[in-house]
């Protein structure tokens, strides 16, 4: 065995791991003050944003190729975006199941919903339609208003049963998407002059807007996977932890079995069933990997830091607790399962424009374990954890066993998901709690210290 | 079982004077109503083929309901979802190839008797055959619970089910391997040979190279196989469970697992014994689906074993009726959708019945209702 491929893809990892650690502690500088003249002022803010520019700059730095040499390798990045999706996949379920308690299968339903969604749109831009663009939108926000407008008014008839609410929230929402394909066939001839497609440049499509289409494809991805699991879990959340786990594992079952058959059953022939969708353009770059994983964590620490998240928290801790508290306890859980499916479709996005290639196998209920296996290996219940091992756990399978089997034999590398189940045998009897139990680091700790009980609430109540 | 749902009962309320608490109602009794008027219509327009469909659901039910059981007894004891028991299923027919192919143990009775009856020797020889893969598959399940499951017993609930995951794709890949069960598709031999029957106007065997008239519903022996062999196994499981000394210790256990310790009962050694008859029904359940469908592969185990608990799920795990029921309704539902409805989407019915099914009875068809405890 070659000890400087091992010693190299040993320094990767503990480099991924510690400039995360870095880029945390300096977007978490606080009471930096600067005097000028008499007056103090608190430039702490200033600070962390530097901090991530530069945090930004350094890896792209090295990614960008000296000549022939380039610190981080093209295999590298393919592994960086990788990790970058599954970050914000894992942190979506770990606001479901560590910080919420409900135990979630179905985090890959949305991350596929999530990933088709943004490739169709994209797809379909670059072959000179722009209706995919403007349906989806006018769908995903005609649903949001939709979702809200009739939630007003269910709230004033209070005691209404889940399954007249899921009734009449999917009325609405196929009324919206029947109102959205009206809306783009109608608008397209007329705003198409302007908008253009990749192939006929219009008055506002330059080189830029491409990736303009691209963030809102996204973005509206996320929406569109977060009003289907506001969808799914209206009702489903209502069931208990471990069924409300099971029903959502069918549901990563339907939404492949719909994958598989998108070209035949779905009226999308563009996305090609089971041979999987090529054709995607691969925009995915460091730059918008890195905004769209920083939008997301941000977003996660605000709302864990806030009055939401103690509420959160606090139905994962004791729902009869958190109801005589006066916390909403449904709400509560659909919100995290809304939001943490909204990270999962904004990942699939990022996924899809990475490779260029999107096949249903990725998006298999026994790779949908995945996110589960990384959230309970950081942590349940940490950010930093599920972070970090995120990119462990993509650079150690993906990069660094496969290198170091690839020098022993060519058939060597398929005994890495021999020895990974091992480890995670391994870790688990070790360190039940998982690597950093729910320990938090600079810009990510928490004032106030979540408190997790060491067992699992339902063991005690059953013991 | 207690204690899946206890939370969240509130907003089940049900206001049964509002028009709008109709609407959900009336859309589950719509499709309801769409599918048996489907049904209907296939079983006046062709009984017979519609009783074939049946009879193939029954089939494939009944191997459904023998991996359920594994499922469900060991949910309802230690309340895991073993994830790894499709792969025990999986080395149970791997086993069963490997003794049929390799030693050739089906045709002992003959080698050893030369003037044996021929049916006798083969009832003799699959007896063996499926001895030999209960008896390995049992080691395999016992050593699995020993080494993995044991130590977590008092840790949180999910690094059990991240064990039962990791133990179940270490089964998997390790079988992918290409020196140990590999990815392809491999032909399996039957220890004996298929004999079928057809009904029309009487019973006829059917001869070789003879079409069956039209109209006609076949059935082999091998059906014949593998409704005695699952019906033995219920018959048996209900006896343990209920009339002998281990039966009334795991009901025990799975009731309340202090006071059983208390009270003198080894609960470990139950735990391993729960297990060791899941694997077992499990490894017949594989040599039996192995015949039924003569191709196996190492990830054979992946839906099976996953259809297998869904079915657990739908007559309320813990039940072991219930999981016999469920299987049935899910075998049903495979076969019957992709006859009738859409043959790529029989998964995605299959489990959409379980979403419903879960929403109208959270606990299952057979599961009792949840009782609170102090």
């Amino acid at each position: 065995m070659d000890i400087t491929t091992l010693l190299i893809s040993f320094v990767k990892i503990v480099a991924v791991v510690a400039y995360f650690y870095g880029l945390f502690w300096v977007m978490g500088i606080k009471g930096k003050k600067i005097q000028l003249g008499k007056k103090e002022f608190d430039i702490s803010i200033l600070v962390n944003i530097f901090g991530v520019f530069i945090g930004f700059l350094l890896i792209q730095l090295a990614l960008t190729p000296f000549g022939s040499f380039s610190i981080l390798t093209n295999f590298d990045r393919g592994l960086l975006f990788q990790a970058c999706s599954m970050v914000m996949v894992a942190l979506g379920l770990n606001l479901i199941y560590g910080f919420n308690g409900q135990f979630s299968l179905g985090q890959y339903g949305f991350y596929g919903i999530g990933a088709y969604t943004a490739a169709d749109i994209t797809y379909r831009w670059v072959n000179g339609d722009s209706r995919g663009l403007i349906v989806v939108g006018i769908g995903t926000i005609l649903g949001a208003v939709v979702i809200m407008l009739i939630r007003k008014f269910l709230t004033n008839l209070r005691r209404m049963p889940v399954l007249s609410s899921f009734t009449l929230y999917l009325i609405g929402s196929v009324l919206a998407g029947v109102v959205a394909v009206f809306a783009g066939k109608l608008i397209a001839p007329a705003i198409n002059p302007f908008l253009g497609s990749a192939l006929q440049p219009g008055l506002l499509n330059q080189q830029v807007p491409m990736y303009f289409v691209f963030f809102l494809a996204v973005i509206f991805a996320g929406i569109f996977a977060a009003e289907v699991s506001f969808l799914f879990g209206l009702p489903v959340l209502s069931l208990g932890s471990d069924y409300f786990g099971i029903a959502t594992l069918g549901f990563t079952i339907v939404v492949y079995t719909l994958m598989v058959n998108s070209d035949t059953i779905l009226p999308f022939p563009e996305m090609k069933g089971g041979r999987g969708m090529i054709g995607i353009p691969k925009l995915t770059t460091w730059f918008w990997a890195f905004l769209f994983m920083m939008l997301v964590i941000i977003t996660m620490r605000n709302i864990i830091r806030s009055s939401t998240g103690r509420s959160i928290m606090s139905v994962r801790e004791d729902e009869i607790a958190a109801r005589s508290m006066g916390i909403d306890v449904a709400e509560t859980k659909l919100m995290s399962f809304v939001i943490g499916s909204l990270f999962a479709g904004i990942g699939g996005g990022v996924y899809a424009h990475y490779i260029g290639f999107l096949s249903p196998g990725a998006f298999d209920f026994l790779v949908g374990f995945n996110p589960l296996i990384i959230i309970v290996f950081g942590g349940l219940g940490s950010m930093t954890g599920t972070i970090t091992a995120s990119f462990g756990w993509i650079f150690f399978l993906e990069g660094t066993l496969r290198e170091i089997l690839g020098k022993i034999s060519t058939e060597a590398p398929s005994w890495r998901y021999v020895l990974y189940p091992l480890t995670l045998l391994l870790l688990m009897l070790v360190r039940p709690q998982g690597l950093l139990g729910s320990v938090e680091w600079g810009y990510l700790k928490s004032k106030v210290i979540p408190l997790r009980k060491s067992k699992n609430t339902d063991e005690v109540k059953s013991a | 079982m207690q204690t899946i749902s206890q939370k969240q009962k509130s907003i089940h309320i049900v206001t049964p004077n509002s028009f709008l608490a109709w609407i959900g109602k009336f859309l589950l009794i719509l499709i309801a109503l769409f599918a048996l008027f489907v049904l209907a219509k296939n079983l006046i327009a062709k009984p017979t083929l519609f009783a074939q469909n049946v009879l193939d659901g029954l089939k494939l039910g009944f191997v459904y309901a023998l991996i359920a059981l594994g499922y469900t007894m060991v949910y309802g004891i230690v309340k895991l979802i073993n994830f790894a028991h499709g792969d025990v299923f999986m080395v149970g027919a791997f086993v069963s190839f490997f003794a049929v192919e390799f030693l050739g143990l089906h045709v002992w009775p003959i080698a050893v008797f030369p003037d044996i009856n021929p049916l006798l020797a083969n009832v003799l020889g699959t007896i063996t055959i499926i001895l030999l893969s209960m008896v390995i598959c049992v080691l395999l399940a016992i050593t699995i619970e020993r080494v993995a499951y044991k130590p977590l017993r008092d840790a949180p609930r999910i690094a059990a089910l991240i064990t039962a995951i990791g133990v179940s794709f270490f089964l998997e890949y390790f079988g992918l391997l290409e020196f140990v069960f590999s990815a392809r598709f491999i032909p399996y031999k039957r220890p004996f040979e298929e004999m079928t029957w057809y009904i029309k106007d009487g019973i006829h065997q059917v001869e070789a190279g003879v079409t069956t008239p039209p109209g006609s519903i076949t059935f082999s022996n091998i059906f014949v196989v593998i409704v005695i062999a699952t019906v033995l196994a219920q018959l048996f499981l209900q006896y343990l469970v209920r009339r002998t000394k281990i039966g009334i210790a795991m009901r025990a256990t799975s009731f309340d697992k202090p006071t059983a310790r208390l009270m003198g009962i080894n609960v470990d050694q139950v735990i391993s014994f729960t297990f060791g008859i899941g694997a077992a029904f499990a490894a017949l359940g594989g040599v039996l689906f192995a015949i039924a469908y003569p191709s196996i592969k190492t990830l054979m185990g992946v839906y099976p074993g996953l259809k297998a608990f869904v079915a657990a799920v739908l007559g309320g795990i813990g039940s072991i009726p219930g999981a016999f029921v469920g299987a049935l309704i899910m075998g049903q539902a495979e076969i019957l959708t992709s006859a009738y409805v859409s043959t790529p989407m029989r998964d995605a019915i299959a489990f959409s019945i379980l979403i419903i099914v879960l929403l109208i009875r959270p606990t299952g068809i057979f599961g009792e209702p949840e009782k609170e405890k102090a």
